[in-house]
């Protein structure tokens, strides 16, 4: 029997292709009893000035020492500003993963793929290990494995809409032609959505909202789970052929009449 | 003295960082600073003297996807 494999990010082997995100929860408290539901090994958090009228929690605090954390550039409109943010969070012993958000359409929250694409060339000669936020264009893939991208990450439909696949066409495209590893972030809504991402062959999908506010997010963290492996399974398995004709299941012979 | 604290002009007291950093009650913990672009380490604030004009940024991580 196939049995599932992990992800060689960066020098580090993920045995959970599920990655997950910081942002959105109720309480920060919740965020450890999800990560322990879903087995997630890796984890997005945020870089911001301070409120210093308000009280402010640690959210490092919250998350284990055996996560990974993967610190994004939100915020970030340039390269530059990517770049920079990229460097405190080094700094700031967050470790050598980034994920690479640039930003400059406020509407729809679309990344701008070529300052990402500037920003990742930057940051995978210093050493990073880069995971540039993208709208799935298979060019830009290509060029962004030969920056040096450490995996591409694609969305599925625009940040927190839970929309599900809507980009799925083009998703396929970048899992069939590129060598570095797809993971589906933003837009997954379901479960069901993310084991369809990993059925089509994404590497790994990266769920923060339909975790975070959903009415149970310890429980929700499990479910995601269960369907990220189940869909990596169905697409070690090989999936069965479609077809447009009906085919009987059963023998269409030997009926007790004939 | 008069600095930029996150893009703000402010009139501080504080001679250093770690001055500075006290007399706003900031959790040190989870504070990241960076001064004129520069990210000062944490064991470096008593030493690093602020100047007039100085652009600080006090920062943090908060949760984010």
């Amino acid at each position: 029997m196939t049995t599932d494999d992990g992800l060689q990010l960066g020098g580090v082997r993920f045995e959970n292709r599920l990655f997950t995100g910081t942002g959105k929860f109720a309480a920060n408290a919740q965020i450890p009893k999800m990560l322990a539901a879903s087995g997630s090994q890796m984890i997005t958090v945020a870089l911001r000035r301070i409120d210093a009228q308000a009280k402010q929690e640690n959210i490092l605090e919250y998350i284990p020492k055996n996560v990974t954390l993967l610190p994004n550039t939100s915020g970030a409109r340039t390269a530059d500003q990517a770049v920079r943010i990229a460097h405190i969070a080094r700094e700031a012993g967050c470790g050598d993963f980034i994920k690479i958000e640039v930003i400059t359409d406020m509407k729809y929250l679309m990344p701008d793929n070529w300052e990402t694409l500037r920003a990742t060339e930057i940051l995978a000669k210093e050493g990073f290990v880069v995971l540039p936020y993208v709208l799935p264009d298979l060019p830009l893939a290509k060029r962004l494995e030969n920056a040096g991208a450490a995996a591409v990450m694609p969305l599925g439909a625009p940040i927190g809409t839970n929309r599900g696949l809507e980009t799925k066409p083009l998703i396929e495209l970048l899992i069939e032609n590129c060598s570095v590893p797809i993971v589906v972030d933003a837009g997954i809504g379901r479960p069901s959505q993310a084991a369809a991402a990993m059925e089509m062959g994404a590497d790994a999908v990266l769920v923060n909202t339909a975790i975070a506010t959903a009415a149970d997010p310890e429980t929700m963290g499990r479910a995601f789970d269960l369907a990220v492996r189940a869909g990596r399974m169905a697409y070690l398995a090989r999936l069965a052929e479609e077809s447009s004709q009906a085919r009987a299941s059963s023998p269409l012979t030997g009926f007790l009449d004939e | 003295m008069n600095i930029l604290v996150n893009g703000v002009l402010e009139t501080v007291p504080a001679r250093t960082i770690a001055e500075l950093v006290a007399d706003k009650k900031l959790a040190a913990s989870s504070l990241v600073v960076e001064l004129n672009q520069q990210i000062i380490k944490q064991e470096q604030w008593p030493q690093t003297r602020i100047q007039a004009g100085d652009r600080l940024e006090l920062l943090s991580f908060v949760g984010g996807g």
